[in-house]
């Protein structure tokens, strides 16, 4: 097949243990010790206060990833494309809603309905940076990270300049937890370009294995959370080496991601 | 510029029934699948567009664990129009590999989950068999619809509210034109659940009687369901009556979570872009199929979009959400579906369940379906969250490049 390409101009991180890229690529370096405690979502600062009151955890974390990213880049928000990778919304919204509606009133509150739609992070992200680029939301399970990037790939290919990818999940309550078992909290902002300096990334369908994880605490993260199936790539840019990166998609199909530095 | 691509074949159904056969007969009567909403046990006042006999349509057994009502109307409409032996014959002719799946829902298969919240044991835990990951997770709806088809190609669901299964078209498209895949099916369902019944009644959003777009006395929308699909590939040597995808544009409100820019700015982008991409100025425009929801303020920020671009040069333009109901996620591929056959047939639906066009809107609706040559048609997707996405399609001999 042919490939889609794209320059990795910054990176947003937030996860259990890592409140940024810097301490996120220390420790895929090796450089420092990972200690998994529980993400706190940052406020969304950018919002207005009575949308900011109303964000849930998962756009929450979606925001400051993107706005990391953005910042690791000096780019301008309000110009940019993106594009949202998530295998489910919000789950905490999601079993508010399903509580209500098993109960005899059925009530439910109208700003848990209008989060209950999967593009909130990205209809928050609009109101936030003022973007009137398209933006969209993307799901594939476990392999979300890989179809978003292979979105944003198609969005680049198509001639748009700059694509932001915000992959970000957040666990869910119980009992849904017990259904859909997330580790934690996280979400990865890669922002994209067709061409500029930076990182190349060359993308492959293919089905090889997927890369893992030689540090098993990172790996437990890697295979708990969806958009953490993405830090098998950011190693690769951690490390600045030229590497081949397979990435999990879905039923015998990866995307594989050859990393120039 | 944006190579077009062949709507190689294409099915859709709705309240209107299954198939095209029976969405034509419809649209050609001028006639509405809207009725009083019987949906399970919800007593709400408002009008639904069901899709009959869903309770009734069996998965195949090895695909038992994706069973909910979502899959079973996707199964349902894939069965039309002798989709999967189009789909088998591209497959014979690409390669499995070689052809993506990619489409969209808002909902997916909530329902189910929705049902095992009144199941939960003294633990609060759900009961034992639920299948989160075939039902409910967005991505099911593709993988069901991969493994039904015997597909090995890229796919992936998009969940953008009302705008899902128009932006798929716009995601399968640039996959194609790069060269990743040959072919994909493109398309969206959703179906009926609580959640967007009482979600819509808690913003006062739902009509009473069956929705009445553009018109004076609008008071808000029927919730439909759908399931509509199209193969997209490559157009070559196509003959002159077939239909393609000429552009797309996708935009972002960046205003409100569920209310519109109230002068349409990101509506008018999107279309701006959709024609743009396609190398066609407002004039060439024959017919405008609009979201059209029938909520006071939708109808008003999308009249001033179109407005605003189209001036003097204004198609006729219909709503036919008052004929389907407000199909959520699925109304973009049902749209397309509907533009498609406009194109086919060379004619105009009527804005169904309209019976006075609002004049502060300065749009004209059809009130009556009419016969007309249409060469290229809109059609507009706009959701919550600020998304927007507009398709155009053309007739193969009348489009630009």
């Amino acid at each position: 097949m042919s490939t889609l390409q794209a320059t990795l101009l910054g990176v947003g991180a937030v996860g259990p243990g890592f409140a940024d890229w810097n301490t996120l690529r220390a420790l895929l370096r090796g450089d420092a010790e990972y200690r998994p405690v529980p993400c706190v979502a940052p406020v969304p600062n950018a919002l207005p206060a009575a949308e900011r009151r109303r964000t849930g955890k998962a756009t929450r974390l979606a925001l400051a990833a993107g706005f990391a990213a953005v910042a690791d880049a000096a780019a301008d928000a309000a110009t940019l494309a993106t594009v949202f990778a998530s295998s489910g919304g919000d789950g905490d919204n999601c079993h508010a809603i399903c509580e209500a509606l098993a109960g005899s009133d059925r009530l439910i509150s109208p700003t848990r309905f209008h989060n209950s739609v999967n593009n909130a992070a990205s209809g928050y992200w609009g109101i936030a940076s003022g973007a009137m680029a398209p933006s969209t939301m993307i799901a594939a399970f476990d392999g979300s990270f890989a179809a978003g990037l292979l979105e944003a790939g198609g969005l680049l290919a198509s001639g748009l300049p700059q694509v932001l990818l915000i992959a970000y999940e957040a666990a869910y309550p119980a009992p849904l937890h017990a259904t859909r078992l997330l580790s934690g909290d996280c979400a990865l902002a890669c922002l994209l370009a067709t061409d500029a300096a930076g990182p190349r990334l060359r993308l492959e369908l293919c089905e090889e294995a997927p890369t893992v994880l030689a540090q098993p605490s990172l790996e437990a993260l890697r295979r708990g959370i969806p958009a953490a199936r993405g830090l098998t790539l950011l190693q690769a840019v951690a490390q600045a080496q030229a590497q081949r990166v397979v990435l999990d998609y879905i039923d015998g199909l990866q995307l594989a991601v050859e990393v120039q530095p | 510029m944006f190579t077009p691509l062949l709507l190689a074949h294409y099915t859709a159904t709705s309240c209107l029934g299954s198939g095209l056969g029976a969405t034509l007969a419809a649209l050609r009567a001028n006639r509405s699948g809207l009725a009083r909403c019987q949906f399970e046990d919800v007593t709400l006042p408002t009008c639904c567009g069901a899709v009959a006999g869903l309770d009734r349509v069996a998965l195949p057994a090895a695909l038992a664990r994706f069973d909910c009502r979502n899959h079973r109307l996707a199964l349902h409409g894939l069965q039309q129009d002798g989709f999967l032996d189009a789909v088998a014959a591209a497959r014979q002719r690409y390669g499995a590999q070689r052809i993506g799946v990619f489409l969209g829902t808002s909902t997916s298969g909530i329902l189910e989950t929705e049902h095992v919240y009144r199941q939960r044991g003294a633990d609060g835990a759900l009961p034992a068999g639920f299948d989160y990951a075939s039902t409910h997770s967005l991505y099911a709806l593709a993988e069901f619809v991969r493994r039904l088809c015997a597909l090995g190609g890229p796919a992936a669901v998009v969940s953008t509210a009302c705008s899902s299964s128009a932006k798929v078209y716009a995601s399968a498209a640039r996959l194609i034109h790069a060269g990743v895949i040959d072919a994909a099916i493109v398309g969206g369902v959703d179906s009926l659940c609580l959640t967007t019944l009482y979600g819509f009644n808690s913003l006062e959003l739902l009509a009473e009687a069956p929705c009445r777009p553009f018109d004076r006395g609008r008071d808000g929308i029927s919730i439909g369901e759908a399931a509509a699909f199209a193969l997209l590939e490559r157009a070559t040597a196509t003959d002159a009556t077939a239909v393609l995808l000429c552009g797309v544009g996708e935009s972002s409100d960046a205003h409100h979570m569920s209310s519109p820019h109230p002068q349409g700015l990101g509506a008018q982008q999107a279309m701006q872009a959709a024609l743009a991409s396609a190398g066609c100025t407002p004039a060439e425009v024959d017919y405008i199929n609009l979201h059209g929801t029938a909520t006071p303020s939708n109808d008003e920020a999308e009249a001033r979009a179109v407005r605003a671009l189209f001036g003097s040069a204004l198609p006729p333009a219909s709503s036919t959400k008052g004929a389907t109901g407000h199909t959520l996620g699925a109304a973009g591929a049902l749209e397309a579906v509907i533009c498609a056959l406009a194109l086919r047939e060379g004619l105009v639906p009527a804005s169904t369940g309209t019976r006075a066009a609002d004049p502060a809107l300065g749009l004209q609706p059809p009130l009556a379906p009419f016969a007309a040559p249409l060469r290229r048609v809109l059609s507009n997707s706009f959701g919550f969250g600020g998304t927007n996405a507009s398709l155009l399609f053309a007739r193969a001999g009348d489009c630009a490049s």
